[in-house]
């Protein structure tokens, strides 16, 4: 079975209900290890303890951006080859999208308030990551607005789109402005300038978090493909009351 | 394990972390069980999908055809 | 290019007309404009300091609020469905409405904008700087808020779904806005930094405006 047989709604959620048990226990298995790593992290010598929050709080950064990125190459699935599966995995996506950014701007905010001193300063990164979290409650708004599953799936495809422009603007603000936030450290072209001991616990979370979007994404798809189900059966009970 | 002076800030960034996730998940068991059901409900009443139909069905949805093939 | 002007020329009578809605911006500009003093007390330093960033951020709601009457008249009575399967380019066509749109209901604001600028005590000098900034600005305003029209054409009350939607894409224009518009008096970041920068988002939108908005016309509509 080729990936273009997973195309079609029912097989995919076939594949995807023998498939989750796994990435379930995989996840699990993945924070386990992971939070064994971030227990043993040492303490960093400027923040002390609180640099355990970055391991929570880089992930979530990683998966509020990279969730939008799953939503734009859906939106180009939708709107370029009405692909059946793209609406489905854009708006599964939505909501876990904006649960990792709220997550990010929640543990960002209870680390700024011992290390700079403010739980909040608008400076561009925060700024921009704020800006995103709203684009995702709109982005879910538009979803729950529009009756129609298809229209709905492509307004909010032409919407992601232009949202996305915001992604490089989150990645490259602490290169273009002064910004309290500190700049890049992990995926830098002269290479990390974090310390092992530092970096392979946050590359843990990292894999941890990866595994647990996944998971809840497929799970969400799974949902969402049986909504529209419902929904296609429901109103062709009403069609049948009608005519009766 | 001491937390240093500023224990309260990670155990909270901790426990939101864990409430986002607990609620993601809640909130993806419970809306597959409200829709299994709803499903099973749709289903008892006599709905089924195209797919789903035996096949004998099939001859009675055979479209009006062409006129010329008639005797 | 004589439907185009055509269309430019209906859209801008449709709009001074009394029911069109063009000075309703403006009074709207105003309103919020006096609540500012009430809530915040007559500080007038305070209100001097802070006359730019409520200035535009009233032109910015009064903006928002005219956004509903971009495509949904049209969409009403037909004519988007005229537009839709005419000869002309569609994005040329929702680019004009826009155009149209801009000078009934911005650029009043920018004219008014000096004058709203007394009430806040704000020195001419800003005023100046805040009416240019608004000038440069409110472009990328409307034609970011045609894509929001464009994606809530065809809802009955899109109006506030269509302002969640915007709102995020326009935060960029309000900062560099009040930025330059503060430059220009005092304060660090120079004027003429800022000032592109919004230059350069206004003209960005003048592509990606219409394009994105005849996109989310053409899929929700066919």
């Amino acid at each position: 079975m080729s990936l273009i047989d997973l195309a079609n709604p029912s097989r995919f959620s076939a594949v995807t209900a023998r498939v989750l048990p796994w990435l379930i226990v995989a996840t699990i298995l993945a924070f386990a290890v992971g939070g064994v790593q971030t227990y043993f992290a040492p303490d960093d010598y400027q923040q002390g303890a609180t640099v355990k929050i970055m391991f929570i709080h880089v992930p979530a950064a990683w998966l509020g951006i990279a969730a939008w990125g799953v939503m734009s190459a859906a939106a180009l699935g939708t709107l370029v080859w009405r692909h059946p599966l793209a609406d489905v995995a854009a708006k599964a996506a939505a909501p876990i999208g904006a649960a990792f950014t709220l997550m990010c701007l929640l543990t960002g905010s209870l680390w700024g308030r011992p290390m700079w001193g403010t739980y909040w300063v608008w400076d561009a990164r925060l700024t921009s990551v704020l800006v995103l979290f709203l684009l995702y409650l709109g982005v879910i708004a538009l979803w729950h607005t529009i009756d129609d599953p298809t229209l709905a799936a492509r307004a909010a495809a032409v919407f992601t789109l232009v949202g996305a422009i915001n992604i490089p603007i989150i990645k490259f603000s602490v290169e273009w402005w002064n910004t309290l936030h500190q700049g890049a450290s992990v995926f830098r072209i002269g290479g990390s300038a974090i310390h092992p001991s530092i970096l392979v616990p946050l590359i843990g979370m990292l894999t941890a978090f990866t595994l647990l979007f996944l998971t809840l994404h497929l799970a969400a798809m799974r949902n969402e493909i049986l909504r529209r189900r419902l929904r296609t059966m429901l109103l062709m009970k009403a069609d049948a009351a009608a005519r009766a | 394990m001491d937390f240093g002076p500023y224990a309260v800030f990670i155990v909270t960034a901790y426990a939101a972390a864990a409430v986002i996730v607990a609620a993601l998940v809640i909130w993806i068991m419970l809306d597959r069980r409200r829709l299994v059901r709803a499903m099973a409900d749709v289903e008892a009443q006599g709905l089924s999908r195209r797919s789903g139909r035996k096949p004998q069905e099939k001859p009675r949805d055979k479209p009006e055809g062409n006129p010329e093939d008639k005797p | 290019m004589r439907p185009l002007s055509a269309l430019l020329v209906r859209d801008i009578r449709l709009a001074v007309r009394v029911g069109g809605g063009a000075l309703v911006g403006v009074l709207f500009f105003l309103i919020v404009v006096t609540l500012v003093p009430f809530a915040i007390g007559p500080d007038l330093p305070l209100l001097s300091r802070i006359g730019p960033a409520v200035l535009w951020l009233g032109a910015l709601l009064a903006t928002l609020l005219g956004l509903d009457r971009l495509l949904a008249s049209d969409y009403e009575d037909g004519s988007l469905d005229l537009l839709l399967t005419g000869s002309t380019p569609l994005e040329l066509a929702v680019a004009i409405k826009a155009l149209a749109h801009w000078l009934t209901t911005a650029v009043p604001l920018v004219v008014a904008a000096p004058l709203l600028g007394l009430l806040l005590n704000v020195d001419l000098g800003a005023s100046w700087a805040v009416s240019l900034t608004l000038l440069a600005g409110t472009p990328a305003l409307t034609f970011i808020g045609l894509i929001g029209a464009a994606l809530t054409v065809a809802l009955r009350r899109g109006g506030v779904l269509l302002a969640v939607l915007i709102l995020p894409l326009n935060i960029p224009v309000l900062i560099f806005g009040v930025a330059a518009s503060n430059a220009a008096t005092a304060g660090t970041v120079p004027f003429g930094g800022a000032f592109l920068i919004l230059c350069a988002l206004s003209l960005m939108s003048l592509v990606v405006g219409p394009v994105a908005a005849a996109i989310a016309l053409r899929q929700g509509l066919d």
